[in-house]
């Protein structure tokens, strides 16, 4: 029985770091985006576009690096939209999430359907399991170059949040809009470019979705984290280090159902595949149970007010 | 006329003349700001197209063929826009109240589970019984589960986007637990399905017209909401904390109460359209419900700004589109998700029309001092 219990616990905490990346990616996008004061929905879109173009990109040129930039450009590219229309008077960003959403999906799926069948080069795992000589210790160790990016970007987020002269304007902005006016700086321009390079994170949590894990492009690649992410943002209170806290929790409830079912659990593989939703659901209750001044939460958020 | 004077009148101000045409202006503005954004997305996917070397107007030509050409392709986006017509209702009648809730898919799939949970002991008796028990159970479910959402948002303060999202996840993981374990007929091999209400309780078509049976019970859904919010207490009540829930709120008006009724009833209309899809499609509750019904009816509440009675005309022009689809598939060789390409590009251009409201000075009123 403790041997089950071991395995499930190495399960999940290998499909934790395996499932973790994307969270962490579009969760710190989100996290930028939200600094400056708007919220993007659309990560979800930008998810499943970065997934297509990484695997086509990495199909053509044969180089999944390549795949991963040009990912974190159709982010940009798609996230510019998003702020361009959003600066605009009167737009609510919510419902323009919702509508990027679409617009980024339907784009994925409508050049994405020559690349559902030829296979691309992925992108290598570093074998940090090679003391073992466990089989599962290896697998669960070894950990894709993108989740220590994405780690570094997290720490580098963070540093310029606190440390920078661009960071305080970006909390500026976020934080209070009078604030920002009487200073003069450019508000508009500011959330556009948190909301461009916020998506183009995004776009790069997808390549690891086409790229790495599940390693392959097709229409039900993304089950919402680009959404989920919004939840996550939340539970780490707006500080790029708990995100990645945040992301490797939610990993390990996505990974609950599969990693019950090694040892032969079967029943309600459904219901266990529902365990990271519960888990946003439950962490959405806790965190909103202080009213409105939720701590950290950026002033000019507008599903704050 | 040589005198130049810019001193204003002082003694006699303009008497306030009623301006007796701004109402229709300002229904012109809600129905011209709209088709100009329709007509714009539109000009932005024919760009699209001839950038991918295909005609315009090739494209719309089927559309119009595939959608409304003939009898069967009007009995085909028919049957397509009167589920959309109820989820529509699902996103619009709580946006009367300034909540956005996303998770009409997941009321419209345990809406057609529960009715047919609830027809499968009465099959044996009389269909008319069947069918009350379904839609009564069809509704309630959707009702229950948009309205755990509102509930969510009114007493916990949890934003409604997420949490509707969140609860469409877990209310299709919930769905494929029961039609694929406990509820499973063993017969339904490829298709995991629930038993099914047998043939004789199956929905016809509605005499005469021979379409969809959803479309009268959509069309009066939509008529019976649009009096509730534009013409009693309650609807009123709504749009002022939809306006502003912190004056509402001062007001003494009940805004909890308000929020969960108007999330019960657009999360019945759309538990309502999973029951009458059994009933009138599939005889069984299977993955066949979740059809994407629920995110387009998110789209089609937008475009129609949230009112009703505009959802209908909404819900044909989406229907037609997905009517189209096969068509486009076959003559033009277009995948599937060129329908979603245009979806999006129409929700992009009707979002960012919404700048347009107010800038035009002729919908302005006029001689109002």
């Amino acid at each position: 029985m403790s041997g089950s219990i071991a395995t499930v616990l190495l399960a999940m905490l290998a499909g934790s770091l395996r499932v973790s990346t994307p969270f962490l990616f579009v969760s710190l996008g989100e996290c930028l985006t939200e600094k400056s004061g708007r919220i993007n929905l659309g990560n979800e879109g930008v998810l499943v576009l970065g997934a297509m173009v990484a695997y086509a990109t990495s199909y053509e040129t044969g180089s999944p690096w390549a795949g991963v930039a040009a990912a974190a450009l159709a982010g940009l590219l798609l996230g510019g939209l998003h702020g361009e229309v959003c600066s605009l008077a009167k737009v609510n960003d919510v419902a323009m999430g919702i509508a990027i959403m679409l617009a980024g999906t339907g784009i994925a799926f409508f050049f994405g359907k020559p690349y559902v069948q030829p296979s691309a080069t992925l992108l290598p795992g570093i074998p940090f399991g090679f003391w073992s000589a466990s089989p599962q210790v290896r697998n669960a160790l070894l950990v894709c170059p993108l989740f220590l990016v994405g780690i570094a970007a997290a720490i580098g987020l963070h540093w310029c949040f606190n440390a920078t002269r661009a960071g305080l304007r970006i909390r500026i902005v976020g934080d209070s809009q009078d604030a920002a006016l009487a200073l003069g700086l450019p508000i508009d321009r500011t959330r556009f470019i948190a909301t461009a390079c916020g998506s183009a994170l995004a776009g790069i949590g997808g390549a690891f979705l086409s790229l790495y894990y599940p390693g392959s492009w097709n229409e039900g690649l993304s089950s919402g984290q680009g959404l989920m992410a919004v939840a996550l943002v939340v539970f780490s209170r707006w500080n790029p280090i708990n995100c990645i806290y945040a992301s490797l929790l939610f990993g390990a409830a996505g990974a609950l159902g599969p990693s019950l079912q090694t040892v032969g659990i079967t029943w309600g593989y459904y219901l266990f595949y529902a365990a990271p939703y519960v888990v946003t659901l439950v962490v959405l209750i806790i965190t909103a149970r202080g009213g409105r001044s939720l701590r950290g939460m950026p002033g000019q958020l507008s599903i704050g007010r | 006329m040589s005198t130049t004077t810019l001193a204003p009148a002082v003694s006699n101000p303009p008497a306030r003349v009623a301006d007796v045409w701004y109402p229709l202006r300002r229904s012109a503005e809600a129905v011209l700001v709209p088709l100009a954004a329709l007509a714009g997305a539109v000009g932005l996917f024919s760009v699209f197209l001839l950038a991918l070397g295909q005609s315009p107007l090739d494209f719309l030509d089927l559309v119009w063929r595939g959608a409304f050409g003939s009898w069967f392709s009007v009995q085909n986006t028919v049957q397509r826009a009167s589920p959309l017509l109820l989820t529509a209702l699902c996103v619009a009648i709580p946006g009367q109240l300034g909540l956005v809730i996303i998770g009409g898919e997941a009321a419209i799939v345990l809406g057609g589970l529960a009715a047919t949970v609830a027809a499968l002991p009465l099959i044996h008796t009389a269909p008319v019984i069947v069918w009350a028990a379904m839609a009564i159970a069809g509704s309630a479910m959707g009702a229950f589960w948009i309205g755990l959402s509102g509930w969510l948002r009114a007493k916990l303060n949890v934003n409604e986007v997420i949490a509707s999202l969140v609860l469409s996840y877990i209310g299709l993981a919930l769905f494929n637990h029961f039609v694929e374990g406990v509820l499973r007929d063993p017969a339904s091999l490829n298709k995991p399905s629930t038993y099914g209400i047998g043939d004789q309780n199956m929905l016809d078509t509605v005499p005469w017209l021979d379409v969809h049976p959803g479309m009268p019970a959509g069309i009066a859904a939509c008529i019976v909401c649009w009096v509730l919010i534009y013409r009693t207490g309650f609807g009123f009540a709504s749009r002022v904390t939809g306006g502003n829930i912190r004056a509402a709120q001062l007001q003494g008006l009940p805004v909890t109460k308000l929020i969960l009724t108007a999330c019960a009833i657009g999360g019945g209309c759309a538990g309502l359209a999973g029951a009458i899809e059994v009933a009138a499609e599939y005889g069984r509750a299977n993955a066949s419900l979740n059809a994407g019904y629920g995110y387009t009816g998110i789209l089609i509440a937008f475009l129609a700004r949230f009112n009703p009675l505009a959802v209908m005309p909404m819900a044909i022009l989406l229907g037609g589109l997905g009517a189209a689809g096969g068509l486009l598939q076959r003559r033009m060789g277009l995948p599937d998700a060129t329908i979603q390409v245009l979806q999006g590009l129409i929700f992009v251009s009707i979002l960012a029309s919404d700048t347009l409201y107010g800038r035009f000075r002729w919908f302005q009123p006029r001689g109002t001092a």
